[in-house]
Order: C-alpha cells, then structure tokens, then sequence
C-alpha cells in the first residue's frame, strides 16, 4: 500500500474514533440527563403517583386527574389530610419555559422615512423577529388544608418578573360526606373541559383558545373571556366516579382584575354538565355543554373631564356564550376535543360600549387620559344601523399519544361571525360579511425523556398560524380592510420542580 | 508498574465481560414474563388480554408496582404500606381460601376500589374494559398463574337479622378465636401481639384499627368483612378463620366487629343498649 494512502487511512480512522467518541461522550451525557430528577412536584410528591398517572400529557388533566381535581386534590383516601405528610413536606411547584421562538406578523403599519428623517407617510410591512426567550414564572402551591378543604395559590410573573396572582381559592369538598356538594371561593378557572390553564401549547396565538376569548372587531364587552380566571364563587357536584359532572358560578363581570375595576358592578353566571360514557376498548367519552350569561357594564362615571371612577360601572347590558364540548377517544392513543360555541353581546357592546380600560379591556390599565372608550351615558343615541354582533366557533383538538412521554397535538379553530355589529364599526355602512373571522391551526409535540412523580420536563416544539379577516390597517392606496395573518415557531423546555 | 494500552484494553473487556452477566439477568426475568404476555383475564363475559394493558400499567401503576410488577416502583420506598409485588401471585383481598390464587374478579374489584391506608387509589375512572386488561397485566408478572388454578370462591351464606343474643355471640367469637391478641379488646390495634406483628416478607405491619374509622382494606360491606376473616389475608399475619369459626358464628363475628368500628351501624347503637362490654382476655372460655 502507498504510504500516503496509509497515512490518509489512518487519519481517516482516527477522525472515525474520535467521532465515535464524541457521540460516545454525547450519549452518556443524553442517557445520564434522562435519569429520574429529584424534584417533587406537589401532588405526585404526595401521593406517590407519577405525572402521567393524572395527566394525559403535562400540564393537561387526563380523566383520573379530573376526578382528583374534582374531589379537591384528594384520592379520597386517608392520605388526604395534611396531617398524614412529613412535616418537611412543602407543596410547591415552579413552572418557566425557556424558548426560541420566531414570530411573524403580517401586515404591520410602519413609518416611511426619507433621507434619514420621517417624510408622514406610511407603509404596510411584514415583519418578522426572532430569538431566545422566557415564559413567565409560575409558582403553584395547591393541596388540603384538612380533609375536604382544599387550596390553590398561584402567584404568577410574566416574563420580566412582574407579579400577579393568577389563581387563589379555597375550596369546601364532599359537604355533608356528598360528592355532589363542593363549594369554591377566590379566583379559579371556570370549569371548562377543555381548560385552557392546562393547555399544550405555548404560542402567543396558539397558547390560547381562540373560542374562548373571541370577541367581534370593535366590539367594547371586557368580560366574555371564558379562558381566563374569574373572581367569584362555584358550585360543583359530580357522581363518585366522575362519570356526572355539574356546576355553575357565579362570578364579577370584571374579567378577574382584582381592584373593583370599572366593570366590576355586574355578575355573571357559568354552568356546565357533562356525562362520560364507558365505551369498552375506545375508552371513555364525554360529552356535555356550558353556558355563560351576564351582563358587564357600558357606562361608567366620570371626573377629570372623561377620566372613568374605578367600581362606578353601571348601564349594565347582557351578553352570552354557549356550546357544547365533546371529549372522544379512539383507544389509547387517539384523543379528540370538540367545543363549540355561540356568542352573543348587546348591541351596545357591538359599538364599542363597555370598555372602560385603556387598551384591551381584558387586564389593561384603566383609562387615565382622554379620549377615553366610548361611554354610555344617559341620552346617548345608538349608532343608525347598530345590530346586536353574534358569531359561532368551533375547536377541534387532536392529541396522538404515542406513550405518556410523547404526545403529537393538532388543533383547529374557527369564528366566524353571523350578524355584524354595523353602526359605527365600518363608518355607517355594513361591515363585511366576514369581518374579525379568525382561522387558526397550530401543531406540535411535546417530549419527556423521562417520566417520575418528581420533577416534569417536556422538550416542546410548536407552530401556530393565525389568519384574521379584515382587522390588519387598511390598505393605503384603496382603503380595502386587509387581512392579518401571523405565524409562530417556538421550541422550549417547559419544565416544573 | 507500567500499564501499557494494551493492558488497559485487557482490564477493560475483562470487566466488560464480568458486567454483562447484570443486564442480562434482567432481561431474562422480563423475558420470562414475555412467555406469558398472552395471558388473559375472564370477568363475566369481559375478556381482558394483558398486552392490551402494558401503557395503562406504564401511565398508571409503574411507579409504585415497577416495571417488573416487583413492586420497586421509583416511590416504593416512600410508600408504606409497600406496593404488592406481583411477581410472588399473593394477595390479600380474595374470595377464595387461603393460600389459593384470587379469582380475577377479585382483581378487578380491587383496582377499582383501591386499598384505604395505603397509597393504592381508586381507579374507578377505568373502563371495564382497561380493568380487566389490568388484571391480566398483572397475572402475566407471576409464574402461578400458569400452573394453578384460582381457588373456588368460598360460600357466605345470607345475612341474618341482627339481633342483641348474635352481637353478644359475636363477643364470644371475638375472644374465643383470639382477635383481641392483634386488633386489641376495644379494636384499636393494640392488642399485646400488635407491635411483634411482620408481613410475609418481614416488614412491619399493623393490625386493623377498627376504631378510627377507616375503610377494611379488602371491602366495607358486611359480606366483604366476612369474607375477610375466612378467607384471611395472605402475606400477612391475619390468618383465615374458615377452620375455626362457623358459618353461622361468622356473621355473629361481623355484628360484633361492627360495634368497635367509629362509624353509625344499628349494631353500635344495639350494643350500646346492651351497656356491651369489652372482651376480658382473663375470663375463662366462654364466660365473656
């Protein structure tokens, strides 16, 4: 053989080892990460179970979790009661997501410049934008208090560390030794089957359903917001199993700002029931409906020349949501989440009546300068034309779970509006049939190399599009409203302790 | 000394050659269990196969019962009482005599009742469907099952009224056959035999307290009770009576029991009539 081909074999066969190596060193380093933390997630820390035993992929309830949820965090055992733990025994979880994401929004309006100075004009551009980023921070700290008095208390930042309290309650479980007979107080998530505070995905656009918080273009009702938490009180009953489920609330119409904010003066109820079927090898199936109906205020008083007083929020007008939501599985692998939804606001809401708060009238600071939100004081007169807005959507979500270390999520949401608002929301004349549609799907899987009762880690890697009919600026040159679409990508390691 | 490469590559597949004999152990008791992933359960007219239930048993049980179904689960050593260990095919709550394998509905019935004063939940969200696939999950980890049959379920003849003279039977019963010695006169599990008492494995146990007011592990029914104390509780120290106590008496032994327990029976509020007093364990055989 020639020395210089003998000389390249080696080299060649040295890369090989070190490259073998190096994937050697790689796996080890892969292998020893996927080795059971040691942290305690409260609940599986307490009990004994692993995460996969109440979720069907964390943070979603599967149905053994929902029942535990149910009897308030309990599995009705004599384990239930705080005084059986270790006293060192602390029940707290942190939750934070460290994430690369890009997002891309169509449809922006920018300023246009010349020779390095604004010219006042304007331009319609996509932009788009990446980079490493954080979630905000959840510290979850939930359980008994004693037997049948359970809590949750979740203290919640956003991603520069700013502090609220995203959820607190006190519950009363099994009155009178009854499953059918729970009593809740604070600040919760309604009792929705699809619950969006256990939602897979993380997107701005995606980590959110759509159902849940449509409201039409221009449309001024703040409450409606069936996804985020409420302030209020709720029933709850459910039959041992879980097979039954009832329950109603009663909530301030204020969207769950704390404070008695301007639309805190009405109230709004929240039911549900739903019954699950034991259909042998698929599974069980659920099947119920909900129904939200209140009334939020359009007409707040005012000082300063405009300025609205906080808790002065009258005129109340109503509004309401109703749906039915189906939980199918096709085995143990196959899960599908239908909810629907019809929604109706007054027509006083339909022209941007109602909103007392700054921006969005959903958590945003109250409006401290004028021009304010529109304000229903008394003598105003509707806009000629103004309709009643009412719309219809649909979710559909799709879970493949391959393991309960590996779930592939599909989701597709639609609202489409059935009666615009008019008036004055497209200047005088009808609004387009289609105006405020939303279209949305978003795809993903979530990973967790390994599974305990101590610590959770999911690998997750998602994409959310988003397309909505007639609310991007309009168009500079005819004035045509023009669509939005965005996009999303994000990757992270959504992990709790 | 100077160890050349060569020497290291010696020591090292010599040791790698010594360690491979651990993984494959392993594998072996699984593989062993692999021979018997057909095995099947019969509740009724429901059949159960056990390779339809390995990711219920990987989602739900794993972490307590193991993957091996040994009952090293990753919480089992903070879990007391300690997960069964299906692989020995014992179990304690069972209609059959003592020392014989459960019937699968046994099996079936205890997934969804759970056991109250363990860790073990009640997994009444199941299908029947996932319950009896469980049921044949957890027969596949025993070699028993492939060369017994399960006992034949013992008879429990109907309940009879309670009466005063059946409660007092039931006393004589109760200090006859001894069950004072672990459960204590007043059934508080302070019996002089209670703090000796180990498991079938040598771990501690505790005898029932009838009296704080928790749940029979293996039933709360009077007829689950009666089937307790005749059938016994193998792996542990509660033997089965069937010898000793006859039919009729048992039930007499139930409304006796029922008295000591914390919750409302018409037997507690009868021996409260009666002013019944505890057992003597000093008086002589049958002088209660």
């Amino acid at each position: 053989m020639h020395v210089s081909s003998r000389s390249y074999l080696r080299k060649a066969f040295r890369s090989a080892i070190s490259l073998f190596s190096l994937a050697l060193v790689f796996s080890s380093i892969v292998l020893t990460c996927s080795q059971p933390a040691k942290a305690l997630p409260a609940f599986a820390r307490k009990y004994g179970l692993r995460c996969s035993a109440c979720h069907e992929s964390w943070p979603m309830l599967n149905y053994f979790g929902q029942k535990f949820k149910d009897n308030g965090y309990q599995l009705m055992n004599d384990r239930d009661a705080p005084i059986w733990q270790n006293p060192g025994y602390w029940p707290v979880v942190f939750r934070i997501t460290p994430i690369w994401h890009r997002v891309s929004t169509g449809k922006v309006q920018i300023d246009t410049y010349t020779a390095g100075a604004l010219d006042g004009g304007q331009a319609i551009q996509r932009i788009s934008s990446s980079g490493f980023d954080l979630s905000g921070l959840d510290f979850h700290t939930g359980g008994t208090l004693e037997k049948n008095i359970s809590f949750y208390l979740l203290p919640s930042s956003d991603s520069t560390g700013a502090f609220h309290f995203e959820q607190v309650f006190v519950r009363f479980d099994n009155i009178a030794h009854s499953p059918w007979l729970n009593f809740k107080l604070g600040r919760f998530e309604l009792d929705n089957l699809l619950s969006e505070k256990r939602i897979l995905t993380l997107t701005g656009n995606g980590g959110v359903y759509q159902t849940y918080h449509f409201i039409p273009f221009g449309d001024g009702n703040s409450f409606g917001q069936i996804g985020d938490n409420q302030l209020g009180i709720e029933y709850m009953g459910h039959s041992l199993n879980d097979r039954t489920r009832i329950s109603a609330s009663l909530v301030s119409s204020s969207d769950g700002n704390v404070g008695l904010t301007t639309t805190a003066n009405a109230y709004t109820g929240f039911f549900t029931a739903s019954q699950a079927f034991d259909t042998g090898k698929l599974g069980v199936q659920r099947v119920g409906f909900y129904a939200m109906a209140g009334e939020a205020s359009t007409y707040y008083l005012t000082s300063g020349g405009g300025i609205p007083i906080l808790g002065s929020g009258i005129g109340n007008k109503g509004f309401s949501r109703e749906g039915f939501v189906g939980q199918f599985y096709l085995g143990p692998h196959v899960g599908l989440t239908v909810v629907t939804q019809h929604g109706a606001d007054n027509v006083w809401f339909g022209q941007g009546y109602g909103n007392a708060e700054a921006s969005d009238g959903n958590g945003g600071t109250t409006c401290t300068a004028t021009p304010c939100p529109p304000n229903n004081v008394p003598g105003t007169p509707l806009p000629a034309g103004s309709q009643a807005p009412s719309w219809n959507g649909v979710t559909f979500e799709g879970h493949y779970i391959y393991s309960p270390q590996l779930i592939f999520i599909t989701r597709y949401e639609a609202e489409r509006m059935s009666q615009q608002a008019n008036g004055n929301i497209c200047g005088g004349v009808a609004c387009p049939s289609n105006l405020g549609n939303i279209s949305t799907y978003t795809i993903g899987f979530r990973y967790n190399p390994f599974m305990t009762s101590r610590a959770g880690l999911a690998w997750h890697n998602e994409y959310n599009w988003l397309h909505q009919d007639g609310t991007g600026p309009a168009n500079l040159t005819t004035g045509a409203l023009t669509n939005i679409n965005t996009g999303e990508i994000l990757m992270g390691l959504d992990f709790d302790f | 000394m100077r160890i050349t490469l060569g020497k290291w590559s010696l020591l090292l597949g010599a040791a790698a050659v010594l360690a491979l004999p651990l993984p494959s152990w392993a594998q072996l008791t699984e593989y062993d269990m692999q021979t018997r992933i057909g095995m099947e359960s019969h509740i009724g007219n429901l059949a159960g196969h056990a390779k339809d239930a390995k990711g219920d048993y990987r989602r739900y049980c794993v972490g307590c019962h193991g993957e091996l179904g040994d009952g090293n689960g990753e919480n089992a050593p903070w879990v007391d009482p300690k997960p069964r260990n299906f692989q020995l095919g014992v179990f304690k709550c069972r209609s059959t005599p003592t020392g014989t394998l459960p019937t699968d509905e046994d099996l079936f019935d205890s997934i969804a009742r759970g056991f109250d004063r363990s860790n073990m939940p009640q997994w009444s969200t199941f299908t029947k469907q996932q319950r009896a696939d469980l049921v044949a999950w957890v027969k596949h980890f025993s070699p028993r099952w492939t060369g017994e049959k399960p006992g034949t379920p013992i008879t429990i003849p109907p309940e009879p009224e309670v009466t005063a003279e059946r409660i007092k039977a039931g006393r004589d019963v109760f200090a006859r056959v001894q069950c004072w010695k672990c459960h204590g006169v007043l059934g508080q599990a302070d019996g002089p035999s209670a703090a000796t008492l180990t498991d079938d494995l040598g771990r501690v146990i505790l005898p029932f307290n009838f009296a704080e007011g928790a749940r029979p592990k293996c039933g709360d029914t009077d007829r689950d009770i009666y089937r307790i104390f005749m059938t016994g509780l193998d792996g542990t120290p509660m033997p089965s009576f069937a010898d000793n106590i006859k039919p009729d008496e048992a039930w007499d032994l139930v409304f006796y029991l029922r008295t000591l327990m914390s919750q409302k029976s018409k037997e507690k509020e009868m021996a409260k009539q009666l002013a019944l007093k505890p057992v003597d364990p000093n008086a002589p055989a049958g002088q209660q």
